[in-house]
């Protein structure tokens, strides 16, 4: 490609020559100030040539290379603290993990805890009732038997009582008290007392 | 007026007439536009190297490409061995640019469009080469001219082509830079003479024609420039890493 286009330049040229050339020819074939050019293209190409090398291409260099260390440190950087905020976020995800554990254990402790308090005092609370109503029902019969008798001793008295203000004739206080007690046994018999 | 297409390459002497000897070394027009091209990569280098920011601004950032540009096409040709010689290539590279891109500017003069100017540095490089190629790898370094795989009885033959190739690179390095710079000028300055002497009837198709050169034209100053530093890469290629 590059010959090619050499190849087309160099016709272009001829054929400017020699359309030209006639006139003044080229230039570039005059020869006075060859060594002029050379002289100066030495001079200034070497000037260029040690300042560039001495002061600018160490300049670029350091730029370019403190920018690459930079952008390699802060990626480092960013890694790690990537790195950090990944195991923190586990660190805390565990904790939060245990801290429920320990929540649910302590609840259901406290349940199971709870629920055999309310038993053990139904328990006892049942066993006092039952034992109160027991002792009531005991003091009732008590009661009941003291009653019938105080009855039946109150009954023969005011119908001995009666009976000697009525014929005035002193009974017998026991055979009184043999005929409440039949009346009275007749009568608990029928479930009146 | 200048209606010549050529008179533009004219180099005349401006100031006083230097002479050493049976040398005429007086300071011209093509020294002075040596100058201002050089003072010109000079000038660019120093703004973008003023400021070494971490986020570069436009011109720190243009100086910077033109540095890694340089730097990927030698590591790209001839290999890390090159390192050493990278400032040359730089400054090489930087300096035909520059002065392609400063011939481009109206009534201004082309350093390279004279086959001295390229020449001399294609001769130079040349024989820089060599020389790097021999200290490198002594007498072996002729190995460069006998390819490996040829069959024997072709070889002489190989051998001279070879030679030849490798002689005739100062001309092909210096005439490739110089014809283009030369013939691009030479068409915009015909063109542009179009443009005047068919007048405001006929002279806007020349006049785009212009236009549309000017871009192409930009496009070889670039193009050239590089195309004259990979060679110089290729060379050194085969002076440093001997692989044929």
């Amino acid at each position: 490609m590059s010959k090619f286009c050499s190849v087309l330049g160099l016709l272009i040229v001829l054929f400017t020559v020699r359309a030209y050339g006639a006139e003044a020819g080229m230039p570039q074939l005059d020869t006075e100030f060859w060594a002029a050019q050379i002289f100066w293209l030495i001079i200034v190409f070497s000037i260029l040539y040690l300042i560039i090398w001495k002061i600018f291409l160490p300049k670029i260099i350091y730029s370019i290379e403190s920018r690459k260390s930079r952008i390699v440190n802060d990626l480092n950087e960013a890694q790690k603290l990537k790195e950090n905020a990944e195991k923190k976020l586990k660190d805390y995800n565990k904790i939060i993990e245990l801290a429920k554990n320990e929540a649910k254990k302590v609840a259901e402790e406290n349940k199971k805890k709870l629920d055999k308090d309310i038993e053990s005092k139904k328990k006892i609370l049942n066993e006092q009732i039952e034992k109160e109503i027991l002792a009531v029902e005991k003091e009732i019969k008590n009661l009941k038997k003291n009653s019938i008798l105080d009855i039946k001793k109150i009954a023969a008295d005011i119908s001995s009582e009666i009976t000697n203000k009525i014929i005035d004739t002193e009974i017998n206080k026991s055979s009184a008290s043999a005929i409440v007690e039949t009346v009275t046994n007749k009568k608990i018999e029928k479930g009146l007392l | 007026m200048a209606t010549n297409p050529m008179h533009q390459f004219e180099v005349y002497r401006i100031g006083p007439e230097i002479k050493i000897g049976a040398f005429n070394l007086s300071f011209t027009n093509s020294s002075m536009f040596m100058i201002i091209s050089a003072v010109a990569i000079m000038f660019l280098l120093f703004l973008g190297t003023r400021k070494k920011l971490a986020i570069p601004s436009k011109i720190q950032l243009v100086t910077e490409m033109s540095y890694t540009f340089v730097a990927k096409m030698i590591n790209d040709t001839a290999g890390s061995n090159a390192r050493p010689f990278f400032p040359f290539i730089f400054t090489l590279f930087m300096f035909v640019l520059f002065c392609n891109m400063v011939g481009m500017l109206p009534y201004s003069f082309t350093v390279t469009s004279h086959i001295i100017i390229t020449f001399i540095l294609a001769i130079f490089i040349f024989i820089a080469v060599t020389i790097l190629g021999f200290v490198k790898h002594g007498i072996k370094y002729l190995q460069l001219f006998v390819p490996k795989g040829v069959p024997i009885i072709l070889l002489p033959l190989i051998v001279i082509i070879e030679i030849i190739s490798y002689l005739s690179r100062p001309i092909s390095l210096s005439v490739r830079l110089f014809a283009n710079m030369m013939a691009g000028h030479t068409m915009l300055k015909v063109f542009g003479g179009f443009v005047i002497s068919l007048g405001i009837l006929g002279g806007w198709l020349p006049l785009g024609f212009s236009v549309a050169l000017t871009g192409l034209e930009i496009l070889v100053a670039f193009l050239q420039a590089y195309v004259f530093a990979i060679l110089t890469c290729i060379y050194l290629n085969d002076a440093l890493n001997l692989h044929h």
